[in-house]
């Protein structure tokens, strides 16, 4: 600032604090609730005073609510999914940028467009996808009558049922959210702003595609894959609609959705100090991510909006 | 985001090579195809057709089930409500962020820290942040509730009363999207050169001349940027919040559409009506979208 | 190359080993059910129990999440044709599942398999809620309930009135007074209530013999409207809404803490729930006593019909193999035998579905021990069911269900009045209906 205004300054230091303070407060709260017994976070309004059930709670939130299982179906999803997402669109990108082919214009748009419409508004009929992949090629193979092929060759009665069900499954927790654009975007702006040079020099040096991506895009990126995997691991770990459709099996639940097994309903006890605790835990994982990587995921947020 | 401009854009320097570009890039558009384009065309055509649940009877309709949406007065009170919860989370969202990254900008010390305790309410799922809420606005037991009740003599019942819940569900949604917004305007705060404020204010301008005349104009990339993104989220992400805890009510108040595409998809078992409602919703926010891409971006103003 | 014969020998044998225990294995039949927790575990026992009992057939069960989520999951298998044996299906989805084309019917079953089953020996009341136009059984019931009333002895004493009777139900001008008297004696409410679709319409409606929805409330066919709008019902909303003004009834909502939690906390001196509440409230009341009366009936309805059920039962999915059906028959059997029916009622509350299980029960004095149990049973079973008294029949019934709730709602927070949110249930009710009926035209 040019000017001293030792006000403004004073309430902008205040204004932050009570910002924090509001921004805080729902967890703060949620943690205060989580170390306190039944009948203290029964009570209305609910004591103010950290308790000292905390682990109590959680080891009651873990087993009640199968919280490991749970917390490793989470896991194995966001990292499925921040791995997928990032390999699949580094290739794409790399492909769309750095060479030139008939349908180049073609695949970007295609995948541009998925940018706009996220799985919510698609569930019934990718659920119906998942529930057997090869759904649309049964009628292909009917049609071609491959069947009465196949059993004359076969000279047995031979009838070939394609499915390939994701219901239920790590696979299909994992692969239909890997079809949205928002890291391929991130590659392309990022590849579109290395320098020409380094190409011309790689191909005069004779190298083929794949050695310059692994000798030179790659490192280069590492800043941006960072910040994706926080990013991409925030965005698996809290999916809430998709897995609620394709995972009946309570073995495999993720744990967000897990979480409302333990809210208490109407007809339940109100252990909000149990809940509370779970979604702490389930909470964490995360928060742990961001925080420690912030620095890149900031970047990499700011980087992705150019 | 000049994304329509750089389509054709390719590096000067590139790889010839026959087949390997196609290798590439066949797991995304394979995986595209499959889970994003079939789909989507299959939702379509469900649209058109009546269905019952086990997939035995299926009539050709035409288009009555979006005739049927357009003439039930509750789809139309639905979309009136997704746009009343969109607009006020994402005028909520904004503000609120823009606001607090403006203090942080000012603050000459602990900005590391203090951009700690404000950023991590991104990595909640709004499912978690619609529990935090809940709780603190239940009318039998939240403390904020009851503060509101007691202290401010206000009668407050999200279980009973429309407005009340759509507060709750506003606040919840939009409590995580704060930090997000205020990543973003810091950062864009930031790359805002001092040499422009500070001759403003040699020329006397006081802050807040300077704030309106310079820095906000000069963040409009990134307000439209994350009004974009805000509307979206509202759209859709917020399921999580609305299905944790309203399920749409009291008496169909909370109802936003990609909840009752849900509720009448799994829950209710009606397939094309749902799909009917997700093409409607599909096609409403490619509106949004293209809208504020022609009319908003251009009063954008990017630097230079 | 030379083989021995040792090797020929050693491979032979292992071969008709092991085709010995494949064709000795048990034939696996799966369940998959929406009991959770307590009520799962009483399930996993019956399971176990059968599978002890004999060595042809394995019953696996697996639990699927709530009711909406069970159903979705049976549909999504089966349209990837890989459903279970046994489904269970929560009674609003009753007729989805009749009319899925997906299923085998359990009284086909049982003549196929060659099970003479006595169909008399069961409840009435609780098997016509799953029988067919013509009298005959689509699907087993298994647990099913039936709403009553709970009050709190102690508040009732505070406001001078004593323990109401079980087997005579109250008047509703009497429960005006009632909770007049309680909220006078300082209780903040009167009466709330749980499942009010369920509990204020439906069943009001067949306990005065009232056509909740033409056609004998869908039996008889899929031209089916629903009549809610009528006086009678009208009369009866147009009551509790009266009763919010000095709160003698108030609305707990529906998810969160609801009615329950508000009788438990004795902010509200009467309950109107399910029997199932019977086991919750034995742990979580400490404090006050409580007791059970059957729900209050209109004054002019001197001989009040039965109650209707509500819950869950097990449907048959179709393509499976014969001897597959063979062992479902003798699990559905055995599941109906008098000890796993009286296990089932005493763990869970849920009525014992045979006659025989209520007699032996009975005769055992577990009714004198638990009193409150048979309160329940006795409103279902006071009278012979009429054909607009045993049950409901409806297509889209879940969303008919929210509908109701939706209205409801509105007339409880001032923003219609009873008659039009009637109305208005009627007519976005039918609409559903009508779809529901093109679809299976």
């Amino acid at each position: 600032m040019v000017e001293k205004t030792p006000i403004l300054d004073f309430f902008t230091y205040f204004f932050l604090l009570a910002g924090i303070i509001i921004v805080g407060f729902p967890i703060i709260y949620a943690i205060l609730a989580s170390t306190l017994t039944l009948e203290e976070v029964s009570q209305v309004p609910m004591p103010l005073i950290f308790g000292d059930q905390f682990f109590v709670n959680i080891s009651a939130a873990w087993s009640r609510g199968d919280l490991g299982t749970q917390l490793m179906n989470s896991f194995i999803m966001a990292t499925g999914i921040t791995i997928g997402k990032i390999v699949v669109s580094m290739f794409g990108a790399f492909s769309m940028v750095y060479f030139d082919y008939r349908f180049r214009v073609v695949a970007f748009v295609s995948v541009f467009c998925t940018l706009m419409l996220p799985v919510e508004v698609r569930i019934l009929p990718t659920y119906e996808m998942a529930a057997n992949v090869f759904g649309p090629l049964q009628p292909v193979w009917d049609f071609l009558q491959l069947d009465s092929l196949l059993s004359w060759i076969t000279q047995n009665d031979v009838e070939v049922l394609l499915n390939w069900n994701l219901l239920d499954s790590y696979t299909g927790l994992i692969l239909p959210l890997i079809a949205s654009a928002t890291c391929t975007f991130l590659f392309r702006q990022f590849f579109l702003t290395i320098p020409e040079e380094l190409c011309e020099a790689a191909k005069i040096d004779g190298a083929s595609p794949m050695v310059f991506f692994r000798k030179v895009l790659f490192p280069l990126s590492k800043t941006n894959i960072a910040a994706l995997v926080v990013i991409e691991f925030v965005y698996g770990w809290n999916q809430y609609l998709w897995p609620l459709l394709i995972t009946t099996d309570p073995k495999m639940k993720t744990a967000v959705i897990g979480l409302q097994n333990l809210i208490p309903q109407a007809d339940d006890i109100p252990e909000w100090n149990v809940a509370l605790a779970a979604a702490l835990i389930v909470m964490l994982p995360p928060i742990l991510v961001v925080l420690f990587m912030q620095r890149w995921f900031v970047k990499g947020l700011i980087d992705s909006e150019k | 985001m000049l994304l329509f401009e750089t389509i054709p854009m390719i590096k000067r320097a590139y790889f010839r090579s026959k087949y390997l570009p196609y290798i590439l890039i066949l797991p995304q558009i394979l995986i595209t195809l499959t889970f994003f384009y079939w789909p989507a065309l299959q939702g379509l055509v469900h649209a058109l057709f009546r269905s019952d649940p086990f997939g035995q009877n299926s009539k050709f309709i035409w288009f009555e089930n979006f005739a049927a949406l357009f003439r039930d007065p509750l789809y139309l009170k639905s979309v009136g409500i997704t746009f009343l919860f969109s607009i006020c989370t994402a005028v909520l969202a904004i503000s609120c962020g823009l606001f607090l990254a403006t203090m942080a900008n000012r603050a000459l010390k602990g900005k590391s820290a203090i951009r700690t305790m404000l950023i991590w309410p991104y990595a909640v799922a709004p499912a978690i942040s619609g529990i935090l809420w809940l709780f603190l606005l239940h009318p039998s037991f939240g403390i904020v509730a009851i503060f509101i009740k007691k202290t401010l003599g206000i009668n407050w019942n999200p279980i009973l009363n429309g407005s009340d819940a759509m507060i709750m569900v506003v606040l919840a949604s939009a409590w995580k999207e704060i930090s997000y917004n205020f990543v973003f305007f810091i950062a864009g705060m930031q790359s805002i050169p001092k040499s422009l404020t500070e001759a403003a204010a040699i020329d006397g301008a006081s802050p807040m001349r300077r704030f309106f005349s310079i820095t906000l104009p000069l963040l409009s990339p990134t307000l439209f940027f994350l009004t974009v993104m805000n509307i979206i989220y509202s759209f859709f992400e917020t399921f999580g919040v609305i299905h944790t805890v309203t399920q749409g009510g009291p008496g169909g108040s909370t109802n936003i559409l990609v909840y009752k595409v849900y509720q009448d998809g799994f829950v209710g078992l009606d397939l094309g009506s749902s799909s009917a409602q997700s093409v409607v919703l599909m096609t409403l926010i490619i509106i949004i979208t293209v809208l504020q891409f022609k009319y908003v971006e251009k009063k954008v103003q990017y630097t230079g | 190359m030379k083989i021995s014969k040792r090797f020929i020998f050693a491979t032979l044998f292992i071969f008709v080993l092991f085709e010995m225990t494949v064709l000795a294995a048990p034939v696996e039949i799966h369940w998959w059910h929406a009991m959770r927790s307590a009520r799962g575990k009483v399930a996993d026992t019956m399971i176990k129990a059968f599978n002890d009992s004999q060595s042809e057939y394995k019953v696996i069960g697996a639990f699927k999440g709530n009711y909406d989520e069970t159903l979705n999951a049976g549909i999504a298998a089966f349209r990837a044709k890989k459903q279970p044996h046994i489904l269970q299906v929560f009674e609003v989805g009753t007729q989805t599942m009749m009319l899925s084309g997906a299923i085998y019917p359990v009284h086909q079953l049982m003549k196929d398999t060659n099970n003479n089953v006595n169909w008399d020996n069961y409840l009435q009341a609780v098997l016509s809620y799953y029988m067919d136009a013509d009298g005959n059984l689509a699907s087993m019931p298994f647990n099913s309930s039936t709403p009553v009333m709970y009050y709190n002895v102690d508040l009732f004493k505070k406001a001078g009135m004593g323990r109401l009777s079980k087997d005579t139900p109250v008047t509703w001008d009497e429960m005006g007074k009632i909770t007049g008297k309680l909220v006078e004696s300082g209780v903040e409410g009167g009466l709330v209530t749980a499942w009010q679709s369920w509990t204020q319409i439906e069943n009001y409606s067949a306990i005065h013999n009232q056509l909740f929805a033409s056609k004998a409330n869908g039996y008889e066919g899929l031209g089916t409207e629903l009549v809610i709008n009528n006086p009678l019902v009208l009369n009866h909303i147009k009551r509790l809404k009266s009763w919010m003004k000095n709160k003698r009834f108030f609305y707990g909502g529906q998810k969160y803490q609801g009615p329950k939690a508000e009788f438990i906390a004795q902010n509200a001196g009467i309950y109107i729930d399910s029997i199932s509440g019977i086991a919750k409230l034995k742990k979580a009341v400490k404090d006050f006593t409580w007791d059970v009366a059957p729900l209050p009936v209109e004054k002019f309805m001197k001989e009040p019909q039965n109650s209707i059920i509500g819950g869950a039962s097990l449907w048959v999915f179709k393509k499976h193999k014969k001897k597959e059906y063979k062992g479902v028959a003798a699990f559905l059997r055995f599941l109906a035998t008098n000890e796993m029916q009286e296990y089932w009622h005493k763990e869970t509350g849920y009525f014992p579905i045979t006659l025989n299980a209520y007699k032996s029960l009975s005769n055992k004095g577990y009714y004198k021990a638990n009193p409150l149990q048979e309160v329940g049973i006795k409103q279902l079973n006071r009278r012979i069911p009429t054909t607009i008294s045993r049950g409901l029949r409806l297509g889209y019934f879940v969303q008919i269900r929210n509908i109701i709730n939706e209205e409801l709602e509105q007339v409880w927070n001032d923003s219609k009045s009873a008659e039009q949110a009637l109305e208005d249930a009627v007519y976005r009710s039918n609409v559903k209906l009508r779809a529901f009926e093109n679809t299976y035209n």
